[in-house]
């Protein structure tokens, strides 16, 4: 939360990174990244679908292929796998990235927030919320 | 970890609306329905206000489309919590409110969508729910709390995105409501109700 005002000042002095800037952030941390995802949390969870789709193996799946969600055609129709750099294109501004997708959101603006919810993102992959139930 | 959710039936519906407190309800929610009119109305009074500004497009529907869903999820999420035995008087007042302004939020939504042409989103059949986590009152709290949460969040990021003006003030309206929804249910958890100055 206590991130958001730095944010909004990059946004609001037109100060987006990009370039050099962007060659200065740092890795990603899955713990701030933890904080981010906060957000996705009206529609979005690790192991299951909601409104959108799970999260869960994310990184290395194909766009639009979850079983079982009902995916906007704009977004079965991309041939886009999961990876850092696609979800950083997607996550900064969804509806440019896919014209079409029902992720109507504004998206991650600050590109440090976005490399740490990757990171989250990927960590949460591996954790016991993404491990298939015990029989 | 979760378990899949029958969505709540009229009846059930019925029953938490013939609760004891049913008046003090009533009251609320007409106080908040004044609080969220003038959105509303700009809303339902159709074509004319929704004509303002640049005009509504297929993105909007969708945005509306996604934001419907949201609602009508977490509908059926404080059904879970209301029915769950855990939630004691006054905070099982609070769920019953609280999910009576997401029906109003998924009504106005639904309506909008229809007034644009677009094809509603439905309730899902079976809705999934941590509900093996939720073993106390202060579980349904946290949980309630993360979705409103979220919610906020969800309105914040598609406030921008609207074409139409009137659509993103009527986002912006819901938002508000989202937000007291959390405040109160972090208030109601001992924690404190507005930790921050932003939301993001």
């Amino acid at each position: 939360m206590t991130t958001a005002l730095p944010a909004l000042l990059a946004l609001a002095l037109g100060l987006a990174a990009g370039g050099a800037a962007a060659d200065a952030l740092r890795a990603g941390d899955p713990k701030a990244g933890e904080a981010v995802y906060a957000r996705c949390l009206a529609c979005h969870a690790l192991a299951y679908n909601r409104t959108g789709p799970k999260h869960c193996g994310l990184l290395g799946r194909r766009a639009g292929s979850v079983p079982g969600f009902n995916y906007s055609k704009a977004m079965q129709s991309t041939k886009w796998v999961w990876n850092p750099k696609t979800l950083d294109r997607f996550l900064a501004n969804p509806l440019k990235a896919v014209p079409g997708t029902s992720m109507g959101y504004d998206g991650v603006k600050d590109a440090q927030e976005r490399r740490d919810l990757i990171a989250y993102l990927e960590q949460a992959g591996h954790s016991e919320a993404c491990k298939p139930p015990r029989e | 970890m979760t378990s899949r959710i029958q969505t709540p039936d009229a009846g059930l519906t019925a029953s938490l609306q013939n609760a004891p407190d049913r008046e003090a309800r009533r009251s609320f929610l007409g106080q908040s329905g004044l609080l969220l009119s003038g959105a509303a109305i700009a809303l339902l009074a159709g074509r004319d206000a929704l004509a303002k500004g640049k005009p509504s497009t297929a993105s909007d529907v969708n945005v509306l489309n996604s934001a419907l869903g949201a609602e009508l999820e977490a509908i059926a999420a404080y059904q879970v919590g209301a029915e769950s035995g855990l939630l004691q008087k006054p905070v099982l007042h609070l769920a019953v409110t609280f999910q009576g302004h997401h029906k109003e939020h998924a009504d106005l939504l639904a309506k909008t969508i229809a007034k644009l042409g677009g094809q509603l989103v439905s309730a899902k059949a079976q809705y999934s729910f941590p509900v093996e986590t939720l073993k106390t009152q202060n579980d349904v709290l946290r949980f309630a709390a993360m979705l409103e949460k979220g919610a906020v969040s969800a309105y914040l990021g598609a406030v921008p995105v609207f074409n139409n003006r009137e659509l993103a003030k009527a986002a912006a309206s819901i938002l508000g409501d989202e937000a007291m929804h959390w405040a109160i249910l972090r208030n109601a958890l001992g924690e404190d109700p507005v930790p921050s100055a932003f939301m993001s």
